[in-house]
């Protein structure tokens, strides 16, 4: 970014350097958050950010730590701004690096306009509620956990876990039934390593997507700092091909723990006082303003789906990261070591799973009437086998009855057939819920108390023609 | 008028503030940005700004009003979608389009639409404040009564009869040689509560259409009740669910740091659903507070006093409101946000030390109330809020202090909301200290509730002792008695206790055929121990057909219910009969 014509001030001494805090003589004029320049003595410039002013003093936050910054030669400069990202409709197709720089070779984009990278909040009276549902091609999802446009669905994931495949998969066959619309991705590598992201890149070449994508790439060894701004440049990005230029947009950002872990670095630094685990206590505030970013507007054509990727640190849902973000986000994809062991892709574990808005979404006229019921009977019937998978281990399978025997079955049947899929199969929803019924079919008619009885009579295989 | 002298995130920090108070509302930099002062150190004030401050350069004007935040009270409220400042997000989008820019301004009540006013007292009338000094039917439910503000007496030297706006004169009240003008309109301090004549305790059923709830764990008009729960439990729907059905005269949802998407649903479905026993539609009964997450922090904390005050203000009319608050939690993380900037001593968890009193000062606004003035009234403001605890772990300060206040609590079960058990509200753990206080309203309109709601409580809970043995040597090898037990608390849990919010019959049900439900069940189960004891065996139960009629139950509705239960039962008694003659 080119911000040079717009230097206005320059403030004089700095009194302390600690951290990434330096503390200087009050600036006149400068702004709550406004995005200065510190030179060094030795001609370095770093990027910083006024994150507190008075009378007396201004408290910058720098950008990579004041590691060489001395209290004489270096200088403070005010770039009259908050951070912006310029945009046009030629970032399509573009690479750059957690400070919206250009790192593809190509020349810098001329903008249209400078947005703020933290976005305005949509007013919730002008929201259009999420409906239109995206088919996946994954039965875990597409079935129980349907996503929709304007949804944020993040998935929570453990390292080692074949999160990147399958959001890759994701981005392979995702379609909107319906007319040809235009659709963008966007997408967001937060300090995760190069190999992740250029699996990721040769994937949308593969695919072809690559022209309809706009990249932010911060690797693990690029400054931790940038990692809280790339999701938010991501977002800015997003929002403006969504709301300016019409299209439906898929954003993409991991890995958000690394998001995470650069907030709370931050906030140690600024000494503030530290919530659960370390984590600011606004880290929901925080996290709330980039995910709620996602959505539709009344009378407005786009729309932005947000799609995060977290790692869950020691595989715990209750840590503060996965925590946070399951209450501000529309449900979660929840990936399971246990059926990762046992063979099973994708290995969703659909009871930690659970969409919010796939009400919306789903039922005659977008996907079929009978889906909301053999949502809820697949959810009973599995988890009425997975509760007799947990008892037989003590007691032995031999020791249950007849009926109870069938479900355990039927739960081994399920993620055999059901979640299990190729990453390269891409079902209809129509196949994804043709497969429910064949399992249905194994069990008692009479159990199938979730299900209308028309849809009994229509659906299950054996009043099938 | 000050300047500012300091800006810290929502803190600002302000000079030349002498002769401000606290609480005082001020405008603060070029744009106006709305804060509030929360503490004066000499010349300066310390100000909480409830809009982003990004931006603000010290050395701007600070303006104070000389007015402590309130609300606007009056015609035009009833189905308005507000911010947690009661700006009208319907204006404010006619006004800026669809992202919210601050120091942008919008009033509460339309200050151009004319209102219908009928005066009910007449020239030389003594009147004093709280009396109805006339009505205007603001929707097809409710009926403004317009009161004489507080601390307002005297005789009506005139009153019009018209079409009037919310800031048109329309009564004179004359005390000695001082006369009053009054309007449809008059303010509130939102942390102020309402006065009243007197205070009883709650009483009788608030009908919500859950049956959990109504029948198991009720809620009664003027109670205070908490839902905490983890992520994904199902405490937004729960809250809906009672915007939706409750039987009061007018609800209040405070949406404050939850999902603009779920208010957006909310508003959606209001604009279409309609109430189940006036066929109205739902939203000429309720007003909203949207302040997502995403909106600023600081006026989470307004926009919960902003929900109750409006609530009282109905309730002094002589109505039965519901105010229901998602997600309580994120109301006190604003607080400890503040808190945190000023540098105040941090209690648990980082929480200020004043966050329990502050949430009694909330919970502590519900109650039934004889209202002041004339004609002598009656009303009540019930309070449901969502508690969202870290980790879903109920030890936290939050709902720690939460639990201290409310006298219902409904316990969200992660474990049930994984198998998608909704409502997941664990009847084990839950509670209502309203029992006695709904015990009058059941009786007379299902005599037996208290034995069939005990009973069942029972077999409930024998279950779970069960459930431990069931553990260790299987289901199989239960005697008998104890496999109907299970068969029969399975029955509850399922065929009763499990209500989809999204079932087109079930979304509601009616008290009355709650009970019939649970009492078929019961039937169920005598009549089953009857052919336990001469002989049958427990296959021979399982697979009674009756078993699989009472699973449908949920899908007759309310309307038919008397009489097809009727059916059933006599079914019941011939099939379960027939099965004990057969041994
Ligand atoms: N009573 C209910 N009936 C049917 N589904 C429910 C019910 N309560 C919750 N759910 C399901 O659970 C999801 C999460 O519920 P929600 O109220 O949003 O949880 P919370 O607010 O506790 O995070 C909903 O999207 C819905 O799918
Ligand atoms: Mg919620």
């Amino acid at each position: 970014m080119d911000f040079s014509s717009l230097y206005v001030k320059e403030g004089r001494a700095i009194s302390k350097a600690k951290g990434s805090l330096l503390i200087a003589e009050s600036i006149p004029g400068i702004k709550f958050n406004e995005m200065v320049d510190i030179q060094l003595g030795n001609g370095e410039v770093k990027s910083g950010q006024a994150i507190d002013i008075s009378e007396e003093a201004a408290i910058i936050e720098v950008f990579g730590g004041v590691s060489e910054v001395d209290l004489i030669g270096s200088k403070i400069r005010c770039k009259g701004e908050t951070l912006k990202l310029p945009v046009s409709i030629d970032i399509s197709g573009r690479i750059f690096n957690g400070m919206g720089e250009p790192i593809d070779g190509g020349s810098r984009v001329i903008p249209e306009d400078y947005l703020d990278i933290n976005g305005e909040p949509i007013n919730p009276a002008l929201r259009q509620p999420p409906a239109e549902f995206i088919e996946t091609g994954i039965s875990a999802i597409d079935g129980l956990n349907a996503l929709v446009r304007g949804q944020k669905l993040p998935i929570f994931s453990g390292s080692g876990l074949p999160h990147n495949r399958i959001v890759a998969q994701i981005i392979r066959q995702a379609t909107v039934k319906g007319k040809e619309e235009r659709f963008a991705l966007v997408f967001a590598a937060i300090g995760i390593s190069y190999d992740d992201a250029s699996f990721f890149m040769r994937n949308l070449e593969r695919t072809g997507a690559l022209e309809r994508t706009v990249a932010f790439i911060n690797t693990a060894s690029d400054p931790v700092i940038e990692r809280i701004s790339t999701p938010k440049l991501a977002l800015t990005a997003a929002e403006y091909l969504a709301w300016k230029q019409n299209m439906h947009v898929l954003v993409i950002l991991t890995d958000m723990t690394n998001y995470c872990e650069a907030l709370r670095e931050l906030s140690s630094m600024r000494e503030e006082i530290p919530s659960r685990r370390g984590y600011p206590g606004y880290m929901y505030t925080d996290l709330a303003t980039m995910y709620e970013r996602a959505g539709r507007i009344l009378g407005k054509e786009g729309s932005v789906t947000i799609m995060p990727i977290l790692t869950m640190p020691d595989d715990d849902i209750t840590h503060p990261i996965p925590d946070l973000t399951g209450y501000i986000t529309e449900g979660q994809i929840v990936l399971s070591r246990n059926l990762e062991r046992k063979g099973v892709y994708p290995p969703i574990d659909v009871f930690l799973s659970l969409s919010r808005m796939m009400k919306e979404g789903i039922g005659p006229s977008k996907t079929r009437e009978d889906h909301n019921n053999v949502f809820m009977q697949s959810y009973a019937a599995y988890a009425e086998g997975c509760y007799l998978r947990e008892i037989s281990t003590i007691i032995g399978a031999e020791a249950l009855g007849e009926r109870d025997k069938i479900y355990l079955t039927n739960a081994d049947e399920f993620e055999r057939k059901f979640i299990s899929q190729g990453e390269w199969e891409k079902r209809t929803v129509e196949d994804t819920l043709d497969i429910a019924w064949e399992l249905f079919s194994t069990l008692p008619e009479e159990d199938l108390k979730l299900i209308k009885e028309e849809f009994i009579k229509k659906y299950l295989p054996k009043y099938r023609k | 008028m000050g300047k500012i002298w300091r800006v810290s995130g929502p803190l600002v920090i302000a000079d030349d503030m002498k002769g401000s108070q606290v609480y005082e509302v001020v405008e603060i930099g070029e744009e106006g940005l709305v804060g509030e002062i929360v503490g004066l150190e000499g010349n300066k004030a310390i100000i909480q700004a409830h809009e982003d401050t990004l931006g603000l350069k010290v050395g701007e004007v600070v303006r104070g009003t000389g007015r402590i935040l309130s609300a606007e009270l009056g015609p035009g409220l009833v189905g308005s979608i507000y911010d947690g400042l009661q700006k009208s997000l319907l204006t404010l989008g006619e006004n800026i389009g669809p992202f919210i820019k601050r120091g942008a301004k919008a009033s509460a009540l339309p200050r151009d639409k004319k209102w219908q006013f009928t005066p009910k007292v007449k020239v030389g009338d003594a009147v004093s404040q709280g009396d109805i000094i006339g009505v205007v039917p603001e929707t097809n439910l409710i009926e403004h009564r317009i009161m004489v503000p507080l601390g307002i007496k005297g005789t009506i030297k005139e009153i019009r009869q018209g079409d009037y706006t919310v800031e048109e004169p329309v009564t004179w009240i004359e005390n000695g040689n001082e006369v009053k003008e009054l309007t449809l309109m008059q303010e509130w301090p939102v942390r102020k509560p309402r006065p009243y004549k007197q205070r009883f305790d709650p009483s009788g059923l608030l009908t919500t259409g859950m049956r959990i709830l109504d029948y198991m764990f009720p809620l009664a008009l003027g109670g205070k009740a908490s839902i905490p729960g983890g992520f994904g439990t199902g405490k937004t729907v729960a809250l809906q669910q009672l915007a939706r059905w409750a039987q009061t005269h007018l609800n209040i949802y405070v949406g404050c740091g939850e999902r603009g998407n779920e208010m957006s649903d909310v508003l959606t479905s209001f604009r279409e659903l309609k109430d189940p026993n006036t066929g109205i539609l739902l939203q000429e009964k309720e007003i909203f507070i949207a302040n997502t997450s995403n909106m600023p922090v600081v006026a989470r904390e307004a926009s919960i006093f902003v929900g109750i005050t409006m609530a009282e203000y109905f309730r002094d009319m002589g109505y039965d409101i519901l105010v229901v608050a998602d997600s309580t939690s994120r109301w006190a993380e604003a607080m400890r946000e503040m808190s945190g900037r000023l540098e105040e001593m941090p209690g648990e968890e980082g929480f200020p030390s004043y966050m329990g009193s502050r949430l009694s000062s909330f919970y502590e606004r519900a109650g039934m109330v004889e209202c002041l003035g004339n004609p002598e009234r009656k009303g009540s403001v019930t309070v449901a809020g969502a508690v969202s605890p870290p980790g879903a772990d109920f030890s936290e300060p939050v709902t720690q202090n939460t639990l201290r206040i409310i006298d219902a609590l409904y316990a969200l079960d992660v474990s049930l909301a994984n198998k998608r058990h909704f409502p997941s509200i664990n009847w084990l753990t839950s509670y209502s200290l309203y029992v006695d206080a709904v015990k009058d309203w059941w009786n007379e309109y299902d005599p037996g509730w208290e034995d069939t709601r005990a009973s069942a409580l029972r077999v409930l809970q024998q279950e779970a002792e069960l459930e431990e043995i069931v553990r260790l040597v299987g289901p199989e090898a239960l005697p008998e008695g104890d496999k109907l037990l299970l068969l029969t608390a399975r029955m509850i849990r399922e065929d009763f206790l499990q209500q989809s919010a999204y079932h087109e019959v079930d979304t509601y049900c009616m008290p009355a055929k709650a009970g019939l439900m649970l009492k078929t069940i019961m039937k169920f189960y005598e009549l089953a121990q009857e052919m336990l004891n001469s002989g049958a065996g427990i296959e021979s139960i399982r697979s009674s057909p009756m078993v699989y009629r009472i699973s449908r139950m949920k899908d007759i509705p309310n309307e038919a219910f008397e009489q097809r239960v009727k059916e059933l039962w006599s079914e019941m008694d011939q099939s379960l009969v027939t099965g004990k003659r057969v041994p």
